[in-house]
């Protein structure tokens, strides 16, 4: 990037320069001037490249993460999966099939009772109609299986996004502003830091149900009839994250802005009149990009894990919703006969996670300047 | 250093203060009331328990009250599951055995995850390091209770070696402990791997080598000590967690513990119980994050007491 001409490649020529420089007359070559590059000089010739982008040096390290391609492709199979599979599939999540309850997955020979009993009601047994089997009261389980995912996934994207705008704007806000500001600011993130979160989400989940399910029955308006489609232990989680979890997000944003506001970019800025929120939006927020997308893509597993667990005690989604972490609780009851109805949800869980936690991991090497050679 | 104690001390008081206020709170917004069963009594029996229980006072009088006897180690007492025990006594009776579990978690975790970490360090880029990464990298993506089924599958069901339930025989601690102590060990094994190969490669491990000194005094006098301060900072959140944890160990094990309880009080919604269990842990895990702090700052004199940063 210097452009300096005294650090000129070699291979130009041996024109001496400086002299050229100080010259007040346009110089125009002589004979001479022009040698035949040695052989050393033509080793050392280094082509001129286009520039890469940031976003394509970060790709291209991204690519050569093995590991984390592989956890991308994982992600996307299971995105894939979940939105397009029950679309294709004839069968609902919810819809209850009298006399297919218990139906064994396709590795497992029905029983003689069971195919009696399919008998009896007059229905053929078909091992490929339900793949994964049914559950006790006759829904597929591949069906509440993709269901859940899709549910498990849509609640890590919204919690890491309600993380991703408040920790960052409040991280910005008091990086930018400092001084006492940024003082008060940060006593509260370290106060929030220091509650137990997991106590606070139980306890989150187990009040705020009562008051959500009584507001959603006695007002009619665009707000109840949305809180009534995503359900009132889903706002729990929500407000829980909103509350707690902003606040590692916050912290490192913060830390960035720190180091960025000293630039000249933003005293330019400054001086040119632009606002304290344009120069926070426009300038600073871009360039904590690579933080901000690390830090949220870290985030969705840990909302996934939380909501599993939540759902897992019985405060997470409510029927006839369903999400991993209530599938495999519902797998709980059943484990010394049904065993496999615990572990295909415990299993598509631990990949979800590890899927996310492995791809974020890759992402942060590719995308922090820091980790270059 | 003292300034910073003090300081430190008091934003562990403010925050138990505000979790307090919280949880009464949150505690107040639940419609319903606790004496709504499916039997409803009828009103004026309903107003002789509120006038008994002191509900029907002004919010901000019965947040006073409650602080003022939680101030005399008075928690309340039961409403719903052990009726008029104290919530207290409760507490004491439940919380040894989940501090049983605990602790056999805590040291499990610690004991094993060290080792973990420093032979994956001292043989980086080998096969124990790739086999110990990949295995630590899961420990700390799978979900507890995925853990604990897991087990209860494996060595119940499939097995049949251990006890499912109850904690009757030094077998039935094992898988309970194992579940509990998972996720920690694989988090303490990632950190003494990381900060391990950052002090290997100083110059006073470099000397210590080059004098000739044994592999083992290298690792446990030199590398060693210095690799564990991060692991340090890390017990406070460790103990939480791993209260945190018993919460489905626990309802997975069915262990008599605080953690079970915990949640069945929940389900119940008994409300002097749950406020008194969450009040109880967010003392001891806040207690036990300040204590971590403060040692922390004694044992490694390169952080600086104002700012918490370290200073290089």
């Amino acid at each position: 990037m210097n452009k300096k001409p005294s650090s000129l490649p070699m291979h130009v020529g041996h024109v001496d320069v400086d002299k050229v420089m100080q010259m007040n007359t346009p110089y125009s070559p002589v004979l001479g001037d022009f040698d035949v590059a040695s052989k050393e000089e033509r080793e050392n010739y280094i082509p001129p490249t286009a520039s890469v982008s940031y976003w394509k040096d970060a790709w291209r390290r991204l690519k050569k993460n093995r590991v984390a391609m592989v956890a991308l492709c994982v992600i996307i199979f299971l995105f894939v999966a979940c939105i397009f599979g029950p679309m294709l599939m004839d069968l609902d999540y919810s819809t209850q099939i009298r006399g297919e309850e218990n139906w064994p997955p396709v590795w497992e020979q029905p029983t003689e009772k069971l195919l009696a009993k399919a008998e009896s009601k007059g229905i053929v047994f078909d091992a490929w109609k339900h793949p994964l089997g049914s559950d006790n009261l006759g829904r597929d389980n591949l069906a509440r299986l993709l269901y859940g995912t899709r549910i498990s996934l849509a609640i890590g994207l919204v919690a890491s996004l309600i993380v991703l705008v408040i920790g960052s704007l409040y991280g910005a806000i008091a990086g930018y502003i400092g001084g006492m500001v940024d003082t008060i600011m940060m006593r509260v993130v370290d106060i929030i830091y220091s509650v137990p979160d997991v106590l606070i989400v139980l306890l989150l989940a187990s009040t705020l149900k009562g008051p959500i399910t009584t507001y959603i029955n006695t007002h009619n308006s665009w707000i109840s009839n949305f809180l009534s489609t995503i359900g009132p232990n889903l706002i729990g989680i929500f407000i829980t994250f909103g509350m707690l979890y902003w606040v590692g997000m916050s912290r490192i944003i913060r830390g960035q802005v720190l180091m960025l506001k000293q630039n000249e970019y933003v005293t330019a800025a400054r001086a040119l009149g632009a606002s304290d929120a344009r120069i926070i939006r426009k300038h600073l927020l871009p360039n904590c990009i690579g933080q901000l997308i690390v830090t949220t893509c870290l985030q969705i597993p840990s909302a996934i894990f939380l909501e599993s667990f939540l759902s897992f005690l019985g405060m997470g989604v409510s029927a006839p919703l369903t999400s991993l972490g209530s599938l495999a609780s519902e797998g709980l009851s059943g484990i010394y006969s049904y065993t496999y109805r615990l572990i295909v949800p415990s299993a598509v869980l631990s990949i979800l996670i590890l899927a996310f936690n492995l791809f974020g991991d890759g992402l942060r090497d590719a995308l922090d300047p820091r980790l270059k050679k | 250093m003292l300034k910073y104690f003090t300081k430190r001390i008091l934003m562990a008081v403010v925050s138990l203060l505000l979790i307090i206020c919280a949880v009464f709170l949150l505690m107040n917004i639940i419609p319903g009331g606790p004496f709504l069963s499916e039997k409803a009594p009828s009103q004026a029996v309903l107003d002789a328990l509120n006038a008994k229980y002191g509900l029907d006072k002004p919010l901000g009088e019965q947040l006073l009250n409650y602080l003022s006897d939680l101030l005399h180690g008075d928690l309340g007492v039961s409403f719903r599951m052990q009726k008029n025990r104290p919530v207290l006594t409760i507490i004491m009776e439940m919380f040894p055995t989940s501090a049983r579990v605990g602790i056999f978690a805590l040291l499990n975790a610690i004991i094993i995850g060290i080792p973990l970490g420093c032979i994956a360090a001292y043989n980086r880029g080998k096969w124990p390091d790739s086999v110990l990464r990949v295995v630590m990298t899961f420990g700390i993506s799978i979900p507890g209770f995925v853990v604990a089924t897991l087990l209860l599958v494996l060595f119940c069901v499939v097995l049949q070696w251990l006890p499912a339930t109850g904690l009757n025989s030094w077998k039935s601690y094992l898988m309970p402990c194992f579940a509990l102590s998972f996720y920690p060990m694989c988090y303490i094994g990632r950190l003494t791997r990381s900060s391990l190969l950052d002090v290997i490669n100083t110059d006073y491990v470099r000397t210590a080598r080059a004098k000739g000194l044994p592999t083992s005094k290298v690792v446990f006098k030199h590398a060693l000590r210095n690799s564990l301060i991060p692991v340090i900072t890390y017990l406070g959140p460790l103990t939480a967690s791993i209260l945190t944890g018993g919460f489905v160990v626990e309802t997975v094990f069915s262990i008599p513990g605080l953690g079970r309880y915990f949640v069945q009080s929940i389900i119940n919604r008994d409300y002097p119980i749950i406020m008194g269990t969450a009040i109880f842990l967010s003392a001891l895990i806040i207690t036990l994050n300040l204590v971590v702090d403060l040692l922390y700052q004694v044992i490694d004199p390169r952080i600086s007491y104002t700012d918490g940063s370290v200073k290089n």
